[in-house]
């Protein structure tokens, strides 16, 4: 701690220094009264955004806007990684392995679809130009070489820093016959993990700042993954009685049901949900819901089931009953909400790296709030402009 | 002969005119009314693809930039077809399409960690949209075939009115003014052999009223003569009555 100013004061001062350029209450109230999306680059002329947005051709789309706050979010990213000193360096790195892991899913699925083999070289820019810039790694042009998951680890992923993750999930699965939803919720499992230890062996006051923060984020991780794996069951029940054709990557084959037998169509169609030991499975496993928590999760099946198993902790009574209590709003609605807060509030301490990790979460959630005004002034829905979570 | 052919053929004629007539009122109220649900449909289709994209922004807020994961993730085998089949409406087959669901969504596991709901709600949302646009291009299929079949129809209608009954008309009318002629010359015909008879009755009348006269003066010299003469009168009267 002693040392942290010598080796880091620099780097401090220059996050609180953008930390203080986050757009304000009065930047959201003009941005709101905006008539078209190119006023809004008026507004964000005069904010830190000024550099990014003055050479953006007119007209405005929701998209170049998107590019361009990402765009400032990477150049912030990079002015503080350059002069980056260990550990806040490798702090750093591990806040873009989330962003990789995005990015690897992403290719992942590309090649699980056979494409981008007849014309790699021009197929891998494009690639390459999905992908987030903040997870860019050495040697990720090399993967649309791969053609399954287990050839993507040993041929590239063996020297990335993403190696020990997929180590871990490799050691329970044949990653060839799973969904690449499940691969990057292990993925970021054993993501959140990892970083949650490496944070701990920062000690005080990072390890308090950044628990908290990680902490969270596994939480909402598993009520999002438990509330999401209800919808499929929803969802299959109306076409139960149809036939299914097997493809590779079908829901059913992901969860290891059998799809229905044409012999028998009058058999319905079991619910292809996450099973709940699956469930289980791509839960995060720290947190202030595991174990009790998860396991009660694991079971839960609906509303009431949830509420009974984070019941045990106040600050997700109070997102759920907060969600209650406005119907319109969604849990992950009132999940920002509090993120926002749970990152301000790691601006207070001092001598802590968790104050790096609050400041881009708070400048995606800002990215996401530019993009929802310019989407309602785009498409004209005045009455939901204000529904977005500002970042103050 | 003739006259009954195309007697016949103008009773066709009216009839064919009148089953046109009543196919094109049918479909011109079907074609109303496809016109109103077209209307409808368009205006209902502005507010839920506006719903739809708003609710594609709900999800870019929530779950973040999915665009390439389900780009990257589209099988070649969906799960939603669409089929087409066909009405029939007064003799025309009209194509409707209908929206299959079959199977699973491949995609469902999208957003799984984060931003779930939302995508679920977006993919309804466009599934809704979907289903209403296809619904609108049968109607609007429906439309133009409709709108192809009442034009042929109309001109089928219109030609038998205006052209073809009126020609046989004509020639029923030529017809019968020729045979009404033919008779009334037959008549006039008849008329003069009549006079022709009563005036050669009055003659041989009076010939032989000259011939008693004569006889009387000479009854014995000219006897066979007079006989033979009112025979070749008897054979005329018989010719003419063949003809």
């Amino acid at each position: 701690m002693t040392s942290f100013v010598a080796n880091h004061g620099y780097l401090d001062g220059l996050l609180r220094g953008y930390r203080s350029g986050l757009l304000t209450a009065a930047d959201y109230a003009n941005l709101t009264q905006c008539e078209t999306v190119d006023d809004m680059k008026v507004h964000l002329m005069n904010t830190d955004y000024a550099n990014v947005f003055q050479d953006l051709p007119s007209p405005l789309t929701t998209q170049s806007i998107a590019e361009a706050c990402t765009r400032k979010m990477v150049e912030d990213f990079q002015s503080l990684r350059q002069p980056a000193l260990e550990p806040l360096a490798k702090f750093l790195d591990y806040i873009t392995y989330g962003y990789m892991i995005d990015n690897i899913v992403l290719i992942l699925s590309e090649t699980l679809h056979e494409r981008g083999t007849e014309n790699p070289a021009g197929d891998t820019q494009a690639l390459l130009d999905r992908c987030h810039p903040l997870g860019l790694f050495e040697g990720i042009t090399a993967l649309c070489v791969a053609q399954t998951p287990a050839e993507l680890y040993h041929l590239v992923l063996v020297n990335s820093p993403l190696a020990k993750y997929f180590l871990a999930t490799l050691s329970m699965e044949n990653l060839d016959e799973m969904h690449v939803e499940v691969i990057r919720n292990l993925l970021y499992k054993e993501y959140l993990k990892d970083f949650f230890r490496f944070c701990q062996q920062l000690g005080e006051p990072t390890s308090e700042s950044m628990g908290d923060i990680l902490k969270f984020e596994a939480d909402r991780r598993s009520i999002n993954i438990t509330v999401n794996s209800w919808r499929m069951q929803a969802l299959s029940k109306p076409w139960g009685h149809q036939s299914i054709q097997l493809t590779r990557f079908r829901a059913s084959h992901l969860l290891g049901v059998c799809p229905v037998q044409p012999t028998r169509p009058d058999r319905r169609l079991p619910p292809p949900s996450l099973p709940q030991d699956d469930r289980q499975r791509i839960y995060p496993t720290f947190g202030e819901l595991w174990p009790e928590g998860t396991s009660k999760l694991q079971d839960a099946v609906d509303m009431d089931g949830l509420r009974a198993a984070v019941d045990s902790v106040e600050a997700y009574r109070d997102v759920l009953q907060q969600q209650n209590e406005n119907p319109d709003k969604t849990i992950e609605d009132c999940f920002f909400e509090k993120e926002v807060q749970n990152c301000l509030l790691a601006f207070e301490s001092h001598y802590s790296y968790g104050a790096f990790y609050a400041y881009f979460r708070l400048k995606e959630q800002e990215t996401r709030n530019i993009v929802w005004i310019a989407e309602c002034i785009a498409q004209n829905k005045r009455d939901r402009i204000n529904h977005f979570t500002p970042t103050i | 002969m003739v006259l009954q052919q195309q007697k016949l053929k103008l009773l066709s004629a009216q009839k064919g005119h009148q089953l046109l007539k009543k196919k094109s009122d049918a479909l011109g109220v079907k074609f109303r009314q496809i016109l109103g649900q077209i209307l409808e449909a368009k205006n209902k289709m502005v507010d839920l693809l506006k719903t739809a994209s708003f609710s594609m922004a709900e999800v870019k807020y929530t779950a973040g930039e999915i665009r390439h994961t389900v780009t990257e993730n589209v099988t070649t085998v969906t799960s939603t077809k669409v089929r087409m089949r066909s009405e029939n409406i007064a003799g025309v087959l009209l194509p409707v399409f209908e929206v299959l669901q079959e199977g699973n969504n491949a995609q469902e596991a999208a957003g799984l960690g984060r931003g779930g709901q939302k995508i679920q709600q977006c993919r309804d949302k466009h599934m809704e949209a979907v289903t209403h646009l296809v619904k609108l291009a049968s109607l609007q299929t429906a439309f133009a075939a409709l709108d192809e079949v009442i034009k042929i129809t109309n001109r089928r209608v219109n030609a038998l009115e205006y052209v073809i009954i009126p020609r046989v008309e004509g020639h029923i009318h030529y017809i019968e003014s020729e045979m009404s002629e033919m008779e009334r010359e037959e008549f006039f015909r008849l008329k003069k052999v009549q006079n022709v008879k009563k005036r050669r009755a009055i003659e041989q009348a009076a010939a032989e009223a000259r011939q008693l006269a004569l006889e009387a003066a000479a009854p014995a010299a000219e006897g066979g003569a007079g006989a033979a003469a009112s025979g070749m009168m008897k054979r005329a009267a018989d010719e003419d009555v063949v003809v």
